[in-house]
């Protein structure tokens, strides 16, 4: 019922198969195209630089890594803000996630640790879910106070739990778990060692996907699997069952939604809870993959990121992953001293950028155009009187990026139209 | 008539003073509970954080600490009174004071000159970086709630690329630490010197500047009503002639003018210089105190002397066998049940008055026939 008005296909209504088909056939293949392209000019760019880190598998490897707490982040943010509540507390339901997982982690098995974290975060998320809902209270204003609360309680608990006794012994400290037993990690025997020495030849586009699809396919640890399987998950749940449907409802139109009878109390519940389950995760991901250990700060603002890069996806699963993905490479840069390797991306800017330009101008967007020229032309000379990127801004890319993405595209952006809004049962009436 | 009035005023107030009486009395019961829980004793611990909040050592540090919290406080209530989200005053604050502590080094003008120099161009900068964020949500729809936290990350980025020896960033002699060049000692504010009990910062005088200001630019001005207006409703305050964006501007600029303020008594006061060890997160902690106060200038200063408070006093229960990490978890309940006993509060408020008027339009439907007074 709702009238949409942007690029980006709307919520799909679930069970009317004509529509259906149609539609995902249509995105799937701009999909492709785009991520073909992506890849060619990326090839390109690296036979030119000669930046072989570009798209190596250790680089396309840890990317991966990094990206999973952010997109579980980010998919928190996804399942609440669907349903019309705005979740700025992800940051402090991760930090109680990092916590729950390295507390129950170190003492039994990580495994059991990954649930506790799940379940720290639920908690974290019923408590935002009791502020928002049930008072009524500012979203933003629950979510600042329990990333907040969370930090407190768990610095708190870290103190108590893991500075003394036998935890101290073990090697903890008021800020930092003892270690935890790893996950499994899994490779996919045979092929990936084949992928590794095509990708070692440097061939043009060959090497290049081989040592994507190397990283995806050696060490990944299983939470990584699970978290696809949540994406994908989600993505069904949401938008193809009738569970899914009367939550995006709620976070639609609350008011419509309960003249048809939809509980939206219990919804919104629902959906914040399962938020915070997914950000715990994320935590845990942190706690127990990342860093086998529980640490102060671990999180270092994620649940933040997150958030972006759902926005960046435009409140769908499929944008917020590749959203999640940017921000996982260009951290991985960083990480890896990937000085040189971004100054290799300068030049795809350039490209990016002369053909932005080239096509505002044809569309006779002339100011748009000429900015975007002399951003070439000044990235252009940024690109050849230097060798490398400091450090810094290689860690600032993603979030200039996002800035970018943001101020070049909010207006075809289109949030859920009640997110954030106070709903009180019957105010229809 | 006038009884009426006078009786709704006396309401008011008692539900004002409501919310956050019963905020702290939930934290108090939470954070007795959490102690218990601990095994330990939990009224030793609160009649030693009055004991030693009262002396007046931690008097003066208290001071000291809420000027800087309260110059963050009304920085972020600025931003709240018109409905913005400004979770970037901590980049903003940060930024503003490197850029004035480089200014300040480089500076060899006297004293008189380079201290509002310094401030200004603290306050220029805090401006600037606020208005990146203010520009785009006008001119583009960015939420300022994600501009402005990314920009406090690029914020970080561009203070640690720029704070490196060589640039504008010196090794100290230990050879350990990265500061900006120190500002000449004729740029030092004076401090107030209370004595045994310490050195008070002068700046709180700014502080108390900046709250009257505050009040009355908001409370007392055309320019306040309007920016209020748009708060309230964005529709009512365009009806009426005000140009909605250019509030949004100009409060996203004056929010991050103040919070460029943040920084100066830590600069001016204390430091006189910028290096990794600048307090940090106070951004973070203006939103909580704005929340506390309620964006009322006197419910600012007296959350910001409660954080202080805190903060002083839970570091000494370490000596008494408390654990001082105590801290973030009474804060933490705090802020929240404040937000929560507010929309309590409010909610009771809107009942009352609705059952009010509701009586008072009965008594008017019931008056043709018999006489009868206003409850």
């Amino acid at each position: 019922m709702t009238a949409t008005m942007t690029d980006a296909p709307p919520p799909a209504a679930p069970k009317a198969p004509g529509g259906a088909d149609k539609r995902p056939g249509r995105s799937t293949t701009r999909l492709f195209l785009i991520v073909a392209g992506a890849l060619l000019l990326i090839a390109v760019v690296r036979l030119i630089t000669g930046a072989n880190q570009l798209t190596s598998e250790g680089q396309v490897n840890a990317a991966l890594g990094l990206a999973v707490p952010i997109g579980l982040a980010g998919l928190a943010g996804l399942w609440s803000e669907r349903a019309g509540v705005v979740n700025i507390g992800l940051e402090g339901m991760m930090i109680l996630g990092t916590f729950g997982a390295g507390w129950i982690g170190w003492q039994s098995s990580p495994w059991l640790g990954l649930l506790c974290g799940i379940g720290f975060g639920v908690l974290g998320g019923l408590v935002h879910a009791v502020a928002t809902v049930t008072f009524g209270v500012d979203h933003i204003v629950s979510g600042v106070a329990i990333n907040l609360l969370a930090l407190g309680a768990t610095q708190y608990l870290a103190k108590l739990f893991f500075a003394g006794g036998k935890a101290a012994e073990a090697g903890g400290n008021p800020k930092q778990s003892p270690p935890v037993d790893s996950l499994t990690d899994i490779t996919v025997p045979g092929l990936s060692g084949a992928l590794h020495s095509v990708e070692r030849h440097h061939w043009f586009l060959v090497s290049d996907i081989a040592g994507i699809l190397g990283g995806i396919v050696t060490d990944v640890s299983v939470v990584t699997i699970l978290a696809v399987l949540l994406f994908v998950g989600s993505w069904w749940v949401l938008w193809r069952t009738s569970f899914g449907l009367r939550l995006r409802s709620c976070g639609e139109n609350p008011v419509a939604a309960e003249s048809l009878g939809v509980n939206v109390y219990q919804y919104k519940y629902a959906a914040v809870a399962i938020s915070g389950g997914l950000a715990g995760l994320g935590g845990a991901f942190l706690a127990l993959v990342t860093s086998h250990t529980y640490l102060e700060g671990q999180t270092g603002g994620r649940g933040y990121i997150g958030l972006a890069a759902m926005i960046f996806g435009n409140w769908r699963p499929g944008g917020l992953a590749m959203g999640a993905a940017l921000f996982g490479y260009s951290d991985a840069l960083q990480l890896r001293n990937g000085g040189v390797t971004v100054h290799a991306l300068l030049l795809l800017l350039v490209v990016l950028l002369a053909a932005l330009a080239g096509w505002k101008l044809y569309r006779k967007a002339l100011w748009q155009g000429v900015i975007s020229a002399v951003m070439a032309v000044l990235v252009l000379a940024w690109y050849l009187f230097t060798d490398e990127v400091p450090s810094d801004f290689v860690g600032a890319t993603p979030y200039v990026v996002t800035l970018l993405v943001l101020s070049l595209s909010a207006q075809r952006l289109r949030m859920p139209k009640a997110d954030g809004m106070r709903y009180r049962k019957g105010q229809g009436k | 008539m006038n009884k009426l009035t006078s009786r709704i005023d006396k309401e008011r107030l008692f539900l004002g003073v409501a919310a956050p009486l019963l905020a702290i009395v939930a934290a108090l019961l939470v954070t007795t509970l959490v102690i218990l829980a601990t095994g330990k004793n939990p009224g030793a611990a609160f009649s030693d954080m009055v004991t030693y909040g009262f002396a007046s050592d931690s008097q003066v540090y208290i001071l000291n600490k809420a000027t800087t919290y309260y110059l963050a406080g009304v920085a972020v209530a600025i931003g709240f009174r018109m409905n913005l989200f400004n979770i970037g005053v901590d980049g903003q604050y940060r930024l503003a004071a490197f850029v004035a502590a480089a200014v300040g080094g480089a500076l060899t003008v006297p004293g008189w000159l380079a201290v509002p120099v310094i401030i200004l161009c603290a306050m220029g900068t805090g401006a600037l970086w606020a208005a990146i964020a203010g520009v785009l949500k006008v001119t583009r729809g960015v939420s300022e709630v994600i501009a402005t936290i990314m920009l406090n990350s690029i914020a970080t980025a561009i203070i640690g690329y720029l704070l490196q020896p060589g640039k504008l960033g010196q090794l100290d002699d230990g050879g350990t630490l990265v500061s900006t060049k120190p500002l000449p000692s004729s740029s030092f504010l004076p401090n107030i010197d209370t004595g045994p009990a310490g050195v008070l910062d002068s700046l709180i005088v700014l502080a108390v500047v900046v709250g009257v200001a505050y009040w009355f630019i908001l409370g007392r001005t055309r320019f306040g009503y309007d920016l209020r207006t748009v708060g309230q409703s964005e529709s009512a305050a365009a009806a009426s002639g005000v140009s909605v964006k250019k509030m949004i501007a100009t409060s996203m600029i004056i929010s991050g003018a103040v919070a460029g303020l943040i920084g100066m008594p830590t600069l001016l006061n204390e430091g006189h210089q910028y290096d990794n060890s600048f307090p940090a997160g106070i951004g973070f902690t203006g939103i909580a105190i704005a929340l506390l106060g309620r964006n009322n200038p006197v419910g600012i200063a007296l959350g910001a002397l409660l954080w202080g408070f805190l903060e002083r006093t839970t570091n000494h229960l370490e000596f008494q066998g408390y654990d001082k990490e105590i801290l973030g978890v009474i804060q933490g309940v705090i802020v929240l049940c404040v937000v929560i006993a507010y929309e309590v509060v409010r909610r009771y408020g809107l009942k009352r008055q609705q059952q009010r008027v509701g009586a008072e339009l009965a008594a008017q439907a019931a008056k043709p026939t018999e006489m009868q007074e206003v409850a």
